[in-house]
């Protein structure tokens, strides 16, 4: 198997050819802030919190996308992309309706825990204010398009582990929304199987199960295995 | 210093659930009670906004004519303004009216969902601003505390650091919601 020697925060590392920067980090324990990664499905470099510095690179690249390459110095943390990783968060916040306080996932959402993590007290950006629906159509689950960062978990969960591939994303830039098939209302899919998959990685309260209330959505860190297992029922 | 630092609290846009909070500090405030008075807000008498406060901690979203007024004398009378919770901080739950025009949710509630009495209140409260918006895009915000409400202890630690002399720093000690 073929062996890259790389540094890591000054670190000498070794790691397997075709890993991902992010891969490698984490296996060597230095932890690298995502919400879009999810182990076991592709790497997409949506949410672009993974951002590292590569010494010689000009601009900064995702780590989650970013395969590991010989004599790479790679940094994981500064002042800059600390100061990057907030501003990608308040964008985030800014650009729809992230009500924390009168949100089902409110204490259990990988966005708002992410946000004190990386010291975000409030956000610069002007707020968008989009009106944004909210499909309730089907019988289990509903979904918010108020909460949605575009992390696509819910897109690649469904296309690559169920095999159903009924999540999509249409339009560009701020008009981008999640569809289900070809932009229909959710209940009258007929490809989506029910299994709940796309409502347990979501890392927000954009996917949720019905009748829950403010907090009460509670989305159990899940493993692969038992994500392939999943049909139906988060609880 | 000998002089007592001269706090104003006040209370926009919200649900009045950040000044509780404040008080669920409960005996931790005698502590520091020599150290400091409070000059307005709801918690006492005073009618008008006093010169020469030190820090006024501010409740709730920037929403009506009067808040926008109140706003801009508290931070024109006040060394250092706090926002106090996620209403002042983020406009929270007041700012979801924002996606919506004004005119018609007015229509909506006091039109079309009243059972009696139609009609859009226009004496005696102040008119609403298009967007109910946060302090920090209305005037200069020294100081933010999230959270819905920010928990006492965390309410007290800023105020005993500032009576300390000090900056509080909240990054990662606070969240939304």
């Amino acid at each position: 198997m073929d062996r890259v020697n790389l540094k890591i925060n000054g670190q000498p590392i070794q790691a397997r050819a075709g890993q991902s920067l992010l891969a490698v980090a984490r296996d060597n324990g230095i932890d690298i802030p995502t919400l879009c990664h999810l182990d076991g499905l592709s790497g997409v470099g949506a949410c672009r919190l993974c951002l590292v510095e590569v010494a010689g690179v000009g601009r900064l690249l995702p780590a989650c996308t970013t395969p590991v390459q010989h004599d790479m110095d790679v940094r994981t943390d500064s002042p800059r992309l600390a100061r990057y990783r907030r501003m990608i968060l308040e964008l985030l916040f800014s650009e729809r309706n992230h009500v924390c306080a009168v949100c089902v996932s409110n204490g259990h959402c990988d966005l708002q825990a992410m946000a004190q993590s990386q010291g975000m007290t409030h956000v610069r950006f002007p707020y968008l204010y989009p009106p944004l629906k909210v499909d309730a159509s089907h019988r289990r689950y509903v979904l918010d398009h108020n909460r949605c960062i575009l992390c696509t978990r819910c897109v690649r969960v469904c296309a690559e582990v169920e095999g159903a591939h009924m999540w999509d994303v249409m339009s560009r830039g701020v008009h981008s929304r999640l569809v289900a098939e070809l932009n229909q209302p959710w209940g009258d899919s007929q490809v989506c199987t029910s299994c709940g998959k796309c409502v347990a990685v979501c890392p927000t309260g954009a996917l949720a199960e019905k009748g829950r209330a403010v907090g009460e959505m509670q989305k159990p860190p899940l493993h692969l295995t038992d994500l392939a297992l999943l049909r139906g029922g988060l609880s | 210093m000998n002089r007592k630092i001269r706090i104003a609290t006040s209370w926009l846009d919200g649900c009045s659930g950040c000044h509780m909070s404040f008080l669920d500090i409960d005996e931790r405030l005698l502590t520091v009670l020599d150290k400091f008075e409070i000059v307005y807000g709801p918690l006492v008498d005073a009618k008008q906004v006093p010169e020469g406060i030190d820090v006024a901690l501010v409740e709730g979203a920037v929403s009506n004519q009067d808040d926008l007024e109140l706003i801009q004398q508290l931070r024109a009378r006040s060394s250092l303004l706090i926002s106090l919770g996620d209403c002042a901080v983020t406009s929270n739950v007041p700012a979801m009216r924002n996606p919506h025009p004004l005119g018609k949710i007015l229509e909506r509630v006091y039109i079309e969902n009243a059972q009696a009495d139609q009609q859009i209140p226009a004496n005696g409260v102040p008119p609403l601003l298009r967007h109910a918006r946060p302090l920090h895009e209305v005037v200069k915000v020294d100081l933010h505390i999230p959270g819905c409400p920010p928990a006492p202890d965390l309410i007290f630690h800023c105020i005993a650091e500032l009576l300390a002399g000090r900056t509080p720093n909240l990054e990662t000690r606070a969240r939304f919601g």
